[in-house]
């Protein structure tokens, strides 16, 4: 099967890669370019574990095919690593223990990053709306929503 | 899963797109719904047809008492407000509901009416507000009813060879009266009842009633479950053979609650 060229920007970086037509953009990201912190669970959707940035929006780059992605821009949990609203998130997700075994947490801070910077004044029964589309199977979920509440709160106080 | 190998199409004007899906390509667009399909392999395409990059794919229009909407217009971007008015301001809240913000940012009105879940909310909701379907063909645009759109479970009226173009929704008047409740098990979850009412000044009220395993119900004349909502809930459930009882229980709460529910601008 001859393979398609795809032309992403990748957390800042161009690159130019060949994909099989039927690839989706989470395994093109996890094998290419070694980006494995884009983490593949249900791979129809469901849970969220796959969510990246795509044109500054977050989707599930597991149901995304590669081949419509060309020409996007694309961050991944690897591309945060200067944002100030991902730095306090992860801090707070780590004061409120809002992970245990880390598999959610790559899509779950992607999402919480959208809901902090698209819903500034989201109260709980929000925030825990927002947030049904990425799955936690360990610690839950009370950890999770408190540290984001907390990003909200700290925001709103500046 | 993995998808089944196919091979990929990016046209760049419609008419080819056109020619691609008469050829027998699978029609994609945000991916959303056939995403799933293709990793579970329960659909297996010899070539996708990406509509992604055609002109005028997204977008709203409105013209004199109408609002076009391209099919690539995304949920998300409906929610957010894309489309103006009162009936904007009723399918924002609806669009808010679909599934999941990530998934919302990709998928798409278009792409979710002609993939025709009978649980999906466009299949359910369109019909309520008088939409009607612009389909593009080989022998050009063809205009369809919301309400007779979508003909079973992922069954529709177009054509092979057909594309979804745009949706055509009514401008509304604030007053303007929209009521809509689904039964999901989890916010985002596909939903196990679906139903919604619009009432207007100087007309009947309208109801549909959706998420069966079949097309969706659509009620032209819903003044009595206006004026009497649970047992005219009943009669009309009473009609539509073969449902478990759980099912009847949902689907007279869902009748009922969407008349308790609406509500003008």
């Amino acid at each position: 099967m001859s393979k398609i060229a795809i032309s992403l920007t990748v957390n800042g970086e161009r690159q130019q890669l060949l994909a099989e037509p039927r690839e989706q953009l989470a395994d093109l990201l996890r094998r290419d370019l070694m980006l494995t912190g884009t983490h593949v669970a249900c791979e129809h959707g469901v849970c969220g574990a796959c969510t990246v940035e795509i044109d500054g929006a977050p989707a599930r780059s597991c149901i995304t095919h590669a081949g419509s992605c060309d020409g996007a821009s694309i961050r991944t949990i690897e591309g945060f690593g200067d944002d100030a609203v991902m730095a306090a998130l992860r801090e707070a997700f780590t004061r409120e223990h809002a992970l245990q075994c880390g598999y959610c947490t790559p899509g779950m801070l992607v999402s919480a990053r959208d809901v902090v910077l698209r819903l500034p004044h989201a109260d709980e029964a929000r925030v825990r709306e927002e947030l049904t589309g990425n799955l936690c199977r360990c610690t839950g979920y009370r950890g999770i929503v408190r540290a984001v509440l907390s990003v909200l709160a700290s925001r709103q106080a500046q | 899963m993995k998808p089944a190998a196919f091979t990929y199409a990016r046209p760049t004007d419609w008419s080819d797109a056109v020619k691609l899906v008469a050829a027998g390509a699978r029609p994609g667009a945000g991916t959303q719904s056939l995403g799933p399909l293709l990793n579970l392999r329960l659909a297996q395409p010899h070539m996708i047809a990406d509509l992604r990059h055609l002109p005028d794919y997204a977008g709203v229009t409105v013209t004199a008492g109408m609002v076009r909407i391209g099919a690539g217009t995304t949920h998300a971007a409906i929610e957010d407000g894309a489309v103006p008015g009162r009936i904007g301001e009723i399918m924002a809240g609806v669009a808010r509901g679909i599934a999941y913000r990530p998934v919302r940012n990709r998928g798409t009105i278009g792409g979710s009416l002609a993939h025709a879940d009978p649980a999906a909310d466009w299949v359910a909701v369109l019909p309520a507000l008088g939409a009607t379907v612009v389909a593009l063909g080989p022998r050009g645009e063809r205009r369809i009813a919301a309400a007779v759109f979508v003909t079973g479970i992922f069954a529709t009226a177009l054509d092979a060879g057909e594309l979804l173009r745009f949706i055509e929704v009514p401008v509304l008047p604030t007053e303007a009266r929209w009521g809509h409740w689904k039964f999901c098990r989890k916010v985002g979850d596909f939903s196990k009842a679906t139903a919604c009412v619009l009432s207007l000044p100087d007309r009947l009220p309208r109801a549909v009633f959706a998420a069966l395993d079949g097309p969706p119900v659509v009620i032209e004349d819903a003044a009595t479950l206006v004026k009497d909502p649970a047992p005219e809930a009943a009669r009309i459930v009473d009609r539509i053979a073969g449902l478990a009882p759980w099912r009847r229980a949902i689907a007279e709460t869902a009748l009922r609650r969407a008349v308790e529910r609406m509500v003008a601008a």
